[in-house]
């Protein structure tokens, strides 16, 4: 009888952990199901890539996020980055650049778009250098160029706007605005994009070194750095992605809009946060999955565009958004648990 | 001699099991007061978990403890110090950033009215408990800015200023300058001839026949001498420590040693306020050579072992690995050249427990898989399997977390990480430290088998035992110096005395 019991227990609990495992997707089908019943008109083709369109720019910043939390860190500065490279890409298209000689430089759509994906990581090469070099705690590093970030980008205007960012045929910068409007093959380049960059991510956490060592960084820095990874590159790789992230939503708001607005994509970090809490990404660092932020990512956006749909207030949305967020941790607290229970078992039953 | 002194506090047929091992096997102790009861012992020989019964901290499995003839039960160690127990442990428990009143007084402040705390009554005590112990320290020094010996001496202070009547000293002297010695060794007759009961816990042979008045020595959980201490000499003590048959892990061929791998000239490691934590070490390893590094806590042997690895900058000296100078400065540069540590702390510093068994293996060696940037995932997990099974660690699933794993097998797999890395020599830090007897056996046998296939092994460690059974070679470290070289099958008493030579103590106070 004693001989059932130790057999029963392993496979129910690893059927319950295969649950708990796959919790962000559940929750995916769940509010999608929830939504296609109670709003009209929410499962069509045309909602599907709306709601995407709204989704990408927060998934672009938690793919980042992911990985700066992985190491054990945070950025906070990325809504800032997406509000200073949606300046400089404005400021770009309208005037060029004037070296004070009587001319100016002008560029084309693709020279802009590299310049302004250079000045995000140039913002994260900052936040690692600060982190790294200086041992300041990345939290207080990135505060610190949250608002330095920001002070840059409304000192661009003076505040004010850059509006009717066309582009001119001339300088080969009218193709602007098709970074965040323009589609290739039916579907958004910008979904394009997120698609790009979400497999360069995850093939980069699963099969190389770096993204290993990312995650070795994140569980035991000591014990990676007296392994032999060089902490300090690893850090300084993953701040540097993620204002390159934070870059490209900078760059796709001013396309979108044809106008940058120095206020653009404050208090874009805590979304970008939420949506890699949300598909398991453990704020002490060492455990996430790309794959699991992208979906987190869609939870929290379905949600939004779905409630908005039904018509329920926005003050209640927010109020929802972070009942989500913390039943998301509280659900992976639970996993962790059952999972070192059941992998105990398994060696257990190994037999030392 | 005069009538004996009372027994304050004994132990009948103690038995203390910890799941896996029993570090207590029925210990009869007794503890004389107004006199220094001795406790000497190996590591791991279950001297800190008698102390640890005694101040209340763990509870006995079996037996009793008896104060004053009836049975006693600590519920906690608090219970304990409401009995008149005190315990300085080896490491200190104090605060830097208080005072050092606040220090003797931190959790049982004395308050007007339930919540002002009464300073000056702190100030008022901590002078008048200075005054009995003979020093001149300041109650409103910051508690950092002392000098260690004097912490110790605050920390026995707030022992005695909860009245203790048993104080028990867990190795007070391990961290200690010759002077300060003395002044700890007045303060200890002081309480003596006050009634108090001390239980004094000690490496260092020379200094417990000078102060102890009875002795105890522990062997494997068990009491193997207990004597007054008249007549007590060092070789009685270490015939009693280790036994007449020494533990068997035989050498099974002559050894063979071949060219020198490994050379460190000179290193050197500045501690900080002055003097050295490494001090001109110089060695050699061959290959197929197995040397031991044996010493008490604190003699710079780890250090010695980072310095190796790059985790001190401020280290001066040079390496050679096969003759050539070993310049890289960075961790990985040193595993490209064939060196691996394997370190003392498996948790803080050897793995990385949330990530897999076969992730932890390869991170040190992910270069193998990888080609460009890409990484081959199907090479890794079966040059992972390949490890697993040469080192015959017992895993369900490679995929598991390393958390999952016994202390053994966890050894096992930071022995793989590092042989993974194709070193031409190991250094290995206390590395039986924390699994139980029979995963030691096959480590050390590990060790041979590798020491066999030609690589060198520089392992730090306390126990004597293994150093005397293990090692091709001896090297003995005291204060940062290397204070003896013993070839294999040398004297124990030899190899003990060079750990904590007398002479060398500089009075730095």
């Amino acid at each position: 009888m004693t001989a059932i019991a130790p057999a029963a227990a392993p496979s129910s609990s690893s059927g319950l952990l295969l649950l708990l495992r796959l919790r962000t997707f559940v929750a995916l089908i769940l509010v999608l199901g929830f939504f296609s019943v109670m709003a009209p008109n929410f499962l069509t083709a045309a909602n599907a890539v709306i709601v995407t369109k709204h989704v990408a720019l927060n998934a672009f910043l938690a793919i980042g996020m992911t990985f700066v939390i992985i190491t054990g860190g945070i950025d906070l500065s990325v809504g800032s980055i997406v509000g200073l490279c949606a300046m400089v890409a404005g400021w770009l298209v309208l005037y060029g650049i004037d070296p004070g000689m009587g001319w100016s430089i002008q560029f084309n759509t693709f020279e802009i778009s590299l310049i302004t994906v250079l000045v995000g990581i140039f913002v994260g090469t900052i936040n690692g250098l600060l982190i790294t070099r200086l041992n300041v705690a990345p939290f207080i590093a990135t505060l610190g160029t949250l608002y330095v970030a920001r002070g840059a980008a409304l000192l661009s205007s003076g505040g004010r706007t850059f509006p009717n960012l066309n582009g001119n045929p001339d300088y080969g910068s009218d193709t602007f605005a098709f970074i965040g409007t323009g589609t290739i093959l039916g579907i958004p380049v910008l979904i394009w994009m997120l698609v790009a960059v979400g497999l360069l991510a995850s093939y980069i956490s699963r099969r190389t070194p770096l993204g290993r060592h990312i995650y070795a960084v994140g569980g035991n820095e000591r014990g990676a750095a007296l392994s032999g990874v060089k902490v300090n590159r690893v850090k300084m790789f993953v701040y540097m992605f993620s204002g390159f992230c934070a870059a490209l939503v900078g760059l796709i708001i001013a396309s979108q809009l044809q106008a940058s607005h120095p206020a653009t994509g404050e208090t874009f970090e805590l979304n970008a946060i939420a949506a890699a809490v949300l598909g398991g990404t453990s704020m002490s660092g060492g455990r996430g999955r790309i794959g699991g932020t992208i979906i987190g990512a869609f939870v929290i956006g379905i949600l939004g565009d779905g409630l908005i749909m039904m018509g329920v207030s926005s003050f209640w949305q927010t109020v929802i958004k972070g009942v989500v967020i913390i039943a998301a941790v509280v659900i992976d607290q639970a996993q962790q648990k059952l999972q070192a229970r059941v992998a105990l078992q398994q060696e257990a039953a190994a037999g030392r | 001699m005069s009538a004996e002194p009372p027994i304050g506090l004994s132990i009948r047929g103690g038995v203390k099991v910890y799941p896996g091992t029993r570090a207590l096997k029925g210990v009869d102790f007794d503890l004389r007061m107004g006199a220094v009861n001795v406790l000497v012992g190996e590591n791991g020989a279950g001297k800190s978990t008698l102390m640890k019964v005694i101040a209340g901290v763990e509870d006995l499995t079996e037996g009793r403890i008896e104060m004053d003839g009836r049975e006693v039960r600590f519920r906690d160690k608090a219970d304990a110090v409401k009995h008149g127990i005190g315990i300085v442990f080896q490491e200190l428990n104090l605060f830097p950033n208080l005072t050092v009143a606040e220090n003797i007084f931190i959790g049982r402040e004395p308050v007007r009215g339930g919540i002002d705390i009464d300073r000056e009554a702190q100030r008022r005590e901590t002078r008048a408990l200075m005054q009995r112990l003979e020093q001149d320290i300041d109650p409103d020094t910051p508690l950092g800015l002392l000098r260690i010996g004097q912490q110790q001496i605050v920390e026995i202070a707030k022992a005695v200023a909860q009245d203790a009547r048993i104080l028990i000293l867990d190795e007070p002297t391990s961290a200690l300058s010759a002077h300060e010695v003395e002044v700890l060794f007045r303060v200890i007759a002081e309480l003596k001839s006050q009634g108090v009961g001390i239980v004094y816990i000690s490496h260092r042979l020379e200094e417990l026949i000078r102060v102890g008045d009875y002795i105890t020595v522990l062997r494997d959980g068990t009491i193997t001498g207990a004597r007054s201490m008249e007549g007590v000499d060092i070789p009685w003590i270490v015939r009693a420590m280790i036994g007449d048959s020494s533990k068997d892990f035989p050498r099974t061929e002559a050894p063979a040693f071949g060219a020198e791998v490994f050379r460190a000239e000179e290193i050197t490691l500045p501690r900080e306020g002055g003097g050295y934590t490494v001090d001109h070490v110089s060695l050699s390893v061959r290959a197929g050579e197995i040397v031991g590094l044996y010493g008490l806590m604190g003699a710079g042997r780890t250090e010695f072992l980072e310095c190796i690895m790059a985790q001190h900058p401020h280290a001066t000296g040079r390496f050679f690995v096969e003759g050539k100078p070993l310049t890289e400065r960075d961790v990985a540069g040193r595993i490209d050249r064939g060196i691996a540590l394997i370190p003392e702390d498996r948790k803080r510093d050897g793995l990385v427990q949330i990530m897999a068994i076969r992730e932890n293996l390869t991170l040190s060696a992910l270069k193998r898989f990888t080609r460009a940037f890409h990484l081959d995932l199907s090479a890794e997990a079966t040059t992972a399997m390949d490890f697993v099974k040469r080192l015959t660690i017992k895993v369900a699933s490679p995929e598991n977390p390393v958390s999952s794993l016994s202390g053994g097998n966890q050894q096992k797999v930071v022995i793989g990480k590092a042989l993974m890395t194709g070193p031409k020599i190991l250094l290995m830090d206390e590395p039986s430290r924390g699994i139980d007897i029979g995963a030691k056996a096959e480590v050390f046998r590990t060790m041979r088998r590798l020491a066999s296939e030609g690589l060198g092994i520089l392992f730090v460690t306390s126990d004597l035992d293994e150093v005397l059974a293990l090692s091709d070679r001896i090297l003995v470290m005291a204060n940062g110096r290397v204070t003896g070289d013993f070839p294999a099958g040398a004297d124990a008493a030899a190899v003990i005395s060079a750990t904590a030579p007398t002479a060398s103590k500089g009075a730095a106070a």
